[in-house]
């Protein structure tokens, strides 16, 4: 019973910084409609700055506080300079990429923290005055947990008072649904959203501060909290606080007792609970259904035409080039050097990862944030074969489109229902599942529980954990650079193709009305639910495609290839390239995998490619691909003039 | 109908309005005077919301001037247009549906003007005794009627010397059309100028002192409401009746 | 025509169709018929419960009471899509159309669904069709346009491209929401001269929903009155426009809308 009420209490307190970080992020995107990637970085620095001013004042306990609180401060204003200087000049950019551009302010929020701190972690000092434990029936409690205990609800108070009982609370929640309409009526928006950056951004650097006595501060505490804050906003209802307060104590109880019961899967559990919640009820516990983050804002998509001459042309021209650097290779190795062959291959493997996302992300609308579970679990699918079949290369290869393919039919069906953010949500939940069941081994662990394990009694290694699966190489016809160079870029290619004529064909078109009006697709008896499933299997298929290409040419496999960083990756290149345009995720793939590529040897490569990412969501609006609507892509015909409206 | 007098409150000249490379409005140019109500007449997308959109910020003209009580405010914010006088009441209604009446009215409340009217919660329940009723209710859960009264009600609470009325009619019952008529009707009374973007011609007749009527985006008909109302050419031409 | 439209067998029968949401009677046993190439209008006050009759209607609701038959069959339970293919066509208050497709490619997609081919993979989706669509696109006066974006087109004639996309599945029954809403006056009338032509031709049952006043008089074949969920009167125009308490809760002195009441 003693250990009951502890292990409860614990939970309570590890609910803390949860809430206070998910309720910022839910604030922020009920105002705003962003979804604030950077969130999850700004709790960081709560963490590190709280750190430095605790070890500068916080001896007292009155300096300890006030450490805590001007850390908080220090991020708010963070925040505000982020909404000042980025956000301001892209709110009215379709939503996705104002998401792009926060993540671009993580990377160079990582690399600036590294910079500042170093890459040591941190360990937080104990609080002055909460350094002891008090004993519940005769078991130690920290004192520190109490005071964490009371944090949420006195927070969740202010809040309340402040949203329901003052005239900035009251025109902060008619901005929520229509700022337009707020500033017609006279009131000056931006200082509000400012403000809500401001109150946002504070109450995730108060979450990273007020936990440094318990976990100090590390450079991987931004990654790891947005996904469980992205949960506990999901699972409570977007834009409700007293939802993401209910859904971080039950979060905070399911991790203490989680760890007792299953000590490698709460991450896992987190996320089937999360799954299992929005099957019951879509818009989370508290939440309200809406559709948001829809692709299409800004100016309709133009019809599909077939491509024009000069764009044919183009894109001939670029199979024959790709066709010919393997024969300049072996006749010229000085001019294209056997490093060209290899990101010629990884930029393809890409390419087709980017396309297969753009499939159901473009004409489909479905917003993937964790298409990376089907191409590492294509991947490992494969890998599995090799290892525990010993299955052929040719035959193994196939299993990761199959793999990718079932595995996006199993995950889809509970998808597909849902739509907007709660679709994006759903798909990282998944990857989440997915990453979890191979970085903690989890078939391992199970057969384990059936009594099969190693001789020393430890759980069989199965899909490797950690140090993931090695020495998976194509058979000897196809394990020549130029080879598979060939194998490589003549599936990618057919693949691509063949994507292409889905789109132009009936189901394509069914898609794109699904996506372009529910309501008629609805009233001309499409069955929108079951296309949209079917087209997440394909996209799913030729994923896991690029993962076995991925896999063949690295000869090995890691759970970093289902992680949400590479979600984030693909998510990136479609968004990049231009999410309109068939060629979009071409485009993208090609420049961020050689952008990757080109930074990597530098020692601050993440900030450059933040910077890099921020300037070209500022420049290029409509993506890479975007370039062939403006004046200048147009004079070169690489399309058509546009059709004026009557 | 009296006929207004004096320098025009709210004057439009030579508009010009692109939605991205579309061209919206040419060289509108329109006033209205104090205490006068100016109907805007036209079909759907022949520019009428576009021009009040115009006019109060949400997009920008790409040329032209708009001023409003003799200063320019093209290219002001809308709220800055706004805290002018200048009210606004936007097509399809836009209540802040997750709001009460009380609260939404509360987020129009601006302080009050000189040369204005001043609207208190009293003030405005007595003209609109159906929203008295319901005070604490949600936006969302009142019904069409109710709500195109509350948009008005909102606008008003920001002391409005002028006012801008998008399409109040659409979608509305007859006999609520008909208060809205008489709501217009009390707001002149009471000294306020008020632009109306309409396409039901019979409320338009029943309130406006002049008339504009639009088409393609540009205004090809201005004169007074009476002459319209007999000029069954014009009519027939412009405004396909 | 040789019968008038109400003698002849219904296309529609609704008995004591009802639906609450949360304690409040939405739609309180509304029963009427339809005959084919008849026009009956549905009118009330705002929140009378006449969107929440089209969604049972079209099985987007399901209705706690009542029945509802399709030339004698119940169509109760069943999904939309199944109600739509059985027949029953629906149009918006609100355009919608797909804004990234050609006016053609609009009606191809109603046809491509309707003979169950949207799960094609192979042959370009705008090769489906294309006769079919473009007969249907010359009944409404859009085959000129067929090429260009539905984004780009003008409110009246998207509202024409919907009536061609409502008549792919060769509907018996259209429930049309506010069929002229946002259109000049006169267009308002074309457009119900050529639906009901077309429905006279076609022999479908349209049941609409209106606040025009001008069109629903001019146009409507009966008029049914709903006020708080319930059909408190229905009859020929005349007959409805001098009713009492239809001019109370909905029709108003007829000030703001032109017509004159004896």
């Amino acid at each position: 019973m003693a250990d009951f009420i502890v292990s409860l209490l614990t939970g309570l307190s590890s609910a803390a910084a949860m809430f206070l970080v998910a309720s910022g992020l839910s604030i922020i995107f009920g105002v705003t409609r962003i979804v604030n990637f950077a969130h999850g970085s700004f709790y960081m620095l709560g963490a590190y700055i709280g750190y430095t001013l605790v070890q500068a004042i916080g001896s007292t306990g009155i300096g300890f506080w006030a450490a805590v609180l001007i850390a908080a401060v220090a991020v708010g204003l963070i925040g505000v300079v982020m909404e000042i200087l980025l956000l301001r000049r892209i709110y009215k950019a379709p939503e996705l990429f104002q998401l792009i551009a926060t993540f671009g302010v993580i990377l160079v929020i990582q690399d600036v923290t590294l910079w500042v701190w170093g890459p040591e972690d941190l360990v937080g000092p104990q609080a002055p005055g909460l350094k002891g434990a008090v004993f519940i029936l005769g078991k130690p409690l920290p004192e520190y947990d109490l005071a964490l205990i009371a944090i949420s609800p006195l927070v969740l108070l202010g809040l309340w008072a402040l949203f329901k009982l003052t005239r900035w609370g009251t025109l902060v929640r008619a901005a929520t649904q229509d700022r337009q309409m707020v500033a017609a009526l006279g009131v000056n928006q931006r200082w509000l959203f400012t403000g809500v950056l401001f109150l946002g951004s504070a109450l995730a650097g108060l979450g990273g501060a007020v936990q440094i006595p318990k976990g100090g501060a590390d450079l991987l505490m931004d990654f790891n909290i947005l996904a469980a804050a992205f949960v506990v906003v999901v699972v409570g209802g977007m834009g409700s606080i007293f939802g993401a307060f209910w859904a971080a104590l039950l979060f905070g109880i399911l991790q203490t007792f989680g760890i007792q019961i299953l000590p490698n899967s709460t991450l896992v559990l987190m996320f089937l609970v999360m799954a299992v919640v929005l099957i019951f009820r879509p818009w989370g516990l508290l939440g309200i259904p809406e559709s948001v983050l829809q692709i299409p804002s800004g100016p309709p998509e133009r019809p599909l035409r077939p491509a024009l001459p000069r764009v044919r042309a183009l894109a001939g021209a670029a199979c024959a080039v790709l066709l010919a650097l393997p024969i300049v290779h072996l006749v010229f190795p000085e001019v294209v050097g056997t490093f060209t062959l290899v990101l010629v291959i990884e930029i393809m493997v890409f390419v087709l990862f980017a396309a297969a996302l753009h499939f159901i992300m473009g004409p489909g609308g479905m917003v993937s944030f964790g298409h990376a579970a089907y191409f590492g679990g294509g991947a490992y699918a494969a890998a599995l074969l090799v290892k525990f079949a010993d299955a052929p290369f040719e035959l193994a290869f196939w299993a990761a489109p199959v793999g990718g393919a079932l595995l996006a039919f199993l995950f889809g069906w509970f998808c597909v229902r849902l739509s907007g953010v709660y679709f994006a949500m759903l798909t990282l939940a998944f990857a989440q599942i997915a990453w979890a069941f191979v970085f903690q081994d989890m078939p391992g662990s199970v057969l384990k529980t059936f009594g099969i394990a190693d001789e020393y009694g430890a759980p069989l290694k199965i899909t490797g954990g950690d140090d993931g699966l090695n020495d998976i190489w194509p058979s000897q016809w196809a394990s020549a650079r130029v080879s598979y160079y060939y194998i490589t870029v003549g599936l990618s290619v057919a693949a691509l193709w063949i994507m292409r004529r889905i789109l132009y064909a009936p189901f394509g078109y069914t898609l794109r009305a699904g996506r372009d009006s529910p309501l008629r697709a609805a009233a001309i008896g499409i069955d929108l639910t079951r296309h949209r499933w079917l087209a997440f299997a394909i996209s799913g298929a030729f994923t896991g495609l690029a993962g076995s290409l991925f896999l063949f040419s690295k000869g090995s496999i890691f759970p970093t290839t289902l992680e949400i960083a590479r979600s984030f990756d693909a998510l990136l290149m479609v968004l990049l390239g231009g999410v309109q345009s068939l060629f979009g995720p071409i485009f993208g793939a090609a420049a961020l995998t050689w952008l990757n590529d080109l930074f990597s040897v530098l020692s601050y490569w993440r900030f450059l490619l933040g910077v890099t990412i921020i300037a070209l969501v500022l420049l290029l609006p409509q993506g890479l691909a975007g370039f062939a609507g403006t004046r200048l892509g147009r004079r070169l015909r690489l399309a058509r003039p546009e059709e004026m409206a009557t | 109908m009296t006929e207004a007098t004096g320098a025009p409150v709210l004057e439009l000249t030579g508009v010009d309005t692109f939605y991205g490379r579309a061209q919206i409005l040419s060289e509108v140019s329109l006033e209205v005077r104090r205490s006068e109500v100016v109907a805007l007449l036209g079909r759907n997308g022949a520019g009428k919301s576009t021009t009040i959109k115009s006019i109060i910020g949400l997009v920008r003209p790409a040329k032209g001037e708009i001023s409003f009580e003799g200063k320019p405010i093209q290219g002001l914010e809308s709220f800055q247009i706004s805290r002018l006088g200048l009210g606004y009441v936007p097509e399809d209604r836009r209540v802040f549906t997750s709001l009460t009446v009380a609260e939404n009215l509360e987020v129009g409340r601006q302080p009050r003007r000189e040369n204005a009217p001043e609207w208190t919660h009293d003030k405005l329940f007595a003209l609109f005794p159906n929203l008295a009723a319901m005070s604490d209710r949600l936006g969302g859960l009142m019904s069409g009627g109710e709500q195109q009264m509350l948009t008005i009600a909102r606008t008003l609470m920001g002391n409005p010397t002028t006012i801008l009325l998008d399409e109040p009619s659409e979608g509305l019952a007859p006999v609520i059309v008909e208060q809205v008529a008489k709501t217009i009707l009390d707001l002149k009374a009471q000294g306020l100028s008020i632009l109306l973007s309409e396409q039901n011609l019979h409320l338009s007749t029943l309130v406006s002192d002049r008339a504009y009527i639009i088409e393609k985006g540009r205004i090809r008909y201005e004169g007074s409401m009476a002459e319209l109302a007999e000029n069954e050419e014009i009519r027939a031409a412009y405004l396909m009746v | 025509m040789s019968a008038a439209p109400h003698e002849r067998a219904p296309v529609l029968e609704v008995e004591s169709l009802s639906k609450a949401f949360g304690g409040v009677q939405a739609v309180e046993r509304v029963s009427f018929t339809l005959s084919s190439s008849e026009l009956l209008a549905m009118i009330g006050p705002n929140g009378a419960g006449k969107t929440t009759c089209f969604n049972m209607l079209n099985g987007q609701l399901r209705p706690d009471a009542g029945a509802v038959r399709l030339n004698g069959r119940s169509i109760l339970g069943l999904r939309p899509q199944s109600i739509w293919r059985l027949g029953v066509g629906r149009t918006f208050q609100i355009t919608a159309t797909f804004v990234s497709m050609t006016v053609r490619e609009n009606v191809q997609m109603a046809l491509i669904n309707y003979h169950r081919r949207s799960r094609a993979l192979w042959r370009p989706a705008k090769n489906h069709y294309i006769d079919e669509a473009m007969t249907l696109l010359e009944r409404v006066g859009m085959d000129r346009q067929y090429d260009r974006a539905c984004g780009v087109l003008a409110y009246g004639d998207l509202k024409r491209v919907e009536l061609a996309i409502a008549l792919a599945n060769d509907p018996k029954l259209l429930l049309m929401d506010e069929p002229t809403a946002g259109m000049a006056p006169r267009e308002r009338m074309e457009l119900m001269q050529l639906t009901a032509e077309i429905v006279h031709e076609r022999g479908i049952a349209v049941l609409f929903t209106e606040h025009d006043m001008d069109v629903v008089f001019a146009h409507a074949d009966r008029i049914m009155v709903l006020d708080r969920g319930e059909l408190i009167s229905e009859g020929p125009p005349m007959a409805v426009r001098s009713n009492k308490k239809v001019q109370e809760i909905y029709l108003g002195s007829g000030a703001a809308h032109g017509v004159e009441i004896s």
